[in-house]
């Protein structure tokens, strides 16, 4: 096997990385961590920040995300093409996303519908 | 796999002209590239969900109240714990040991399993109350419609039978059941509005297409757990086992996103 590796010279000459248990037990402990303080966040009224709430979700699922896929997927231990393969994809989202956040809000006057919302008045009827 | 290669366990499958190691590469990096469009997939999905939420935040704010969070947050620790076992059954096959990387493939496929009878509670529990596409439905419409004189057809017909058939003419609607789960007003209101119908019908789309590929997962790992119990992994040959946990471990991925996204954010 080491002597077809001589003629690759990209890393290639062994098959994947392997990791300690106590890797995958500690990014188990941390994305059900993780998971306790999404909810804990989103369902306890003393962690209302309003407007960011959805910011900090997304950015807590964003961490659990990459611990998956650096550790359980292996990701920190493969080459840049499949970092770039991932990344790709990642981009393209992120410029969907980024020109919806810059369109969304400069066309709200011109929506067709108005909001209406009867579960939340009959909260607010409530309170 | 082509069945001119020969198969012997514990042995790579490859032609001759590969070595194992290329082939190992290979393989990995054409299942990186699948990942990278099933990204692409669910981008799709979820910047739908941006956009009707930036439009419609409060109906969504609403409709996602409708969902249990608690079951979410079962799916999210059962699905995080399959993640988990994947990882360790590619591990053990990473060492050689068939055995426990079929003991560790049945147990990720129990979870999915699990993850499967909780969304087949929330989604039974979402049809009993009428949340769901594609019915025609009745004493709602006749409320709601009561107010407001639409006479599409109405008019010249009879009663009740105007109120029911004629109120809203709409030909995508929400049933409201038998009613005997006491729907309040509000969640009849919510029932014919199209906003509403916005929320599920992105709510369906995702986690429907997130099921399907739960099920697809269960399917390859338990192939692999096949293999395992036919010996066919060592450490020198376990790309099945990888690419399969590489699958599961997306699937567990994007719930990590749905599940705040969908339960939990106002």
């Amino acid at each position: 096997m080491s002597s077809h590796a001589d003629t690759h010279g990209d890393g290639h000459d062994e098959l994947g990385h392997i990791l300690p248990f106590s890797t995958y037990r500690n990014v188990l402990i941390g994305l059900l961590v993780l998971t306790v303080l999404t909810v804990v966040v989103a369902k306890v009224d003393t962690f209302d920040f309003g407007t960011l709430n959805i910011v900090i979700a997304m950015i807590i699922a964003s961490i659990k995300a990459s611990i998956v896929a650096l550790y359980f997927m292996h990701l920190k231990y493969e080459d840049k093409i499949t970092w770039l393969y991932v990344f790709f994809p990642l981009l393209l989202l992120a410029l969907m996303m980024g020109l919806i956040f810059i369109d969304n809000p400069l066309r709200r006057d011109d929506r067709p519908v108005e909001i209406h919302d009867p579960l939340a008045q009959q909260l607010e009827a409530l309170q | 796999m082509n069945s001119a290669v020969e198969t012997i366990p514990g042995e790579p499958p490859h032609a001759h002209h590969w070595t194992s190691v290329n082939a190992y590469h290979g393989a990995k990096l054409g299942m990186w590239l699948f990942l990278a469009t099933e990204i692409l997939l669910f981008s799709v999905l979820f910047t739908s969900f941006a956009i009707y939420r930036f439009l419609y935040l409060g109906e969504f704010h609403s409709a996602s109240l409708q969902l249990d969070w608690r079951m979410g947050a079962t799916n999210t620790a059962v699905l995080i714990i399959s993640s988990f076992t994947a990882a360790l059954a590619m591990d053990a096959a990473q060492h050689g040991n068939n055995k426990r990387v079929r003991n560790l493939l049945l147990f990720t496929v129990a979870c999915g399993g699990i993850f499967l009878v909780v969304k087949y509670f929330e989604y039974s529990h979402k049809y009993d109350i009428g949340l769901f596409p594609g019915r025609t439905c009745p004493e709602v419409h006749a409320d709601a419609a009561s107010g407001h004189g639409d006479s599409h057809h109405g008019e010249s017909d009879h009663g009740a039978k105007a109120d029911h058939g004629g109120g809203h003419h709409q030909e995508f609607c929400w049933p409201t059941g038998d009613n005997a789960l006491g729907l309040s007003d509000a969640q009849k209101e919510m029932l014919v509005s199209n906003n509403y119908k916005m929320y599920f019908g992105l709510y369906y789309c995702m986690t429907g297409l997130h099921a399907l590929h739960v099920i697809i997962g269960m399917a390859v790992l338990s192939w692999v757990c096949l293999l395992a119990s036919r010996g066919r992994f060592s450490e020198k040959y376990y790309t099945p086992v990888e690419l399969g946990a590489l699958y599961w471990h997306l699937v567990d991925l994007i719930w990590i996103y749905l599940f705040p996204l969908l339960y939990l954010v106002d």
